[in-house]
């Protein structure tokens, strides 16, 4: 490949989003995975960001308080009171 | 009426109960239809309505109203988007309004907006600066020490994660939660939060890279 034509890490790091949304061209995915290929620093970069939407994934949501969760129940009863 | 709803078959309460029965569930006035949606929601609601909103309670009292809104929307609600998406957009539009309030009462000047989104440099400046490859990495990245099957670490980068989400300005934080925390496609959170693709693609790419920086951050003091 034309070496003016690859990609700095600087420009890798800019376009994983786009990268991991299936969001670039064909010519700059090949770009991309070339210059990974090529680079550890990058590829471990990358892997970074994969363990860290993992890690995102895994954050809970809080549990719903039983009291929230009556009140609420409560509140349905009135609205089909209502309803 | 309420025998009615009550002879809902078992199989509607199985926790992957589809939307289609839930709103209909929901229209014949079924209680546990409404306490699966609960359930199901309520705490990503928190979750997402604490975008916007910084005091804790204020956030909860969000989320009590867009329960209301749910209940006097249900009827209107036409099925153009998703159920889901149509109960969070609720959701964002309470909490927006909350938090415009509260960053007058607390003297915020730009609580969010694209000013607050990206004032700041995504990577420490001279980050790519190799003396023999300009644009290339000035300093190795460092590995992050020990495996994922580490409880304790875990458990702590968990930690971490969560405070670097914090600490991301309001949209960004929004977009994160719907997207990695929650597992929403791009297309739903788009419709949920009202932004373009293209936009929720950059506040995205800003909030992962940051939490990233939080995590190396994190395992750099940690590991070295």
């Amino acid at each position: 490949m034309n070496p003016l034509n690859e990609l700095t890490c600087l420009e890798l790091v800019d376009l994983v989003t786009e990268y991991f949304e299936g969001a670039l061209a064909v010519a700059q995915r090949a770009r991309f995975e070339a210059h990974l290929e090529q680079c550890r620093h990058c590829r471990r970069y990358v892997e970074q960001l994969r363990r860290t939407i993992s890690t995102l994934g895994e954050l809970k949501a809080e549990e719903i308080p039983r009291h929230v969760r009556d009140e609420l129940l409560k509140t349905f009863r009135g609205w089909k009171r209502r309803g | 009426m309420l025998q009615v709803s009550q002879a809902a078959p078992p199989a509607a309460f199985e926790p992957d109960t589809g939307e289609h029965s839930l709103l209909e569930m929901l229209r014949d006035g079924n209680e546990q239809g409404f306490a699966l949606l609960v359930e199901k929601y309520h705490g990503a609601m928190v979750r997402l309505a604490r975008a916007y909103v910084r005091e804790p309670a204020l956030a909860e009292e969000v989320v009590q109203e867009a329960w209301l809104g749910v209940l006097r929307g249900l009827a209107g609600f036409e099925g153009r988007s998703s159920l889901r998406t149509w109960v969070f957009r609720i959701v964002v539009n309470r909490a927006r309004t909350t938090a415009r309030r509260e960053a007058r009462s607390l003297s915020f000047t730009d609580a969010f907006g694209d000013a607050a989104e990206n004032r700041e440099p995504l990577f420490d400046p001279g980050s790519f600066q190799h003396p023999l490859a300009p644009g290339h990495w000035t300093e190795p990245v460092k590995a992050w020490g020990r495996s994922p099957e580490d409880q304790v670490l875990e458990a702590e980068a968990l930690a971490a994660v969560e405070t670097a989400v914090e600490a991301l300005p309001p949209v960004q934080r929004a977009v994160i939660t719907l997207r990695d925390i929650e597992g929403w496609d791009a297309a739903e959170t788009c419709n949920a939060l009202g932004l373009s693709e293209v936009h929720q693609r950059v506040l995205l790419h800003r909030a992962r890279t940051r939490v990233r920086r939080a995590l190396e951050r994190y395992f750099d003091r940690d590991g070295a």
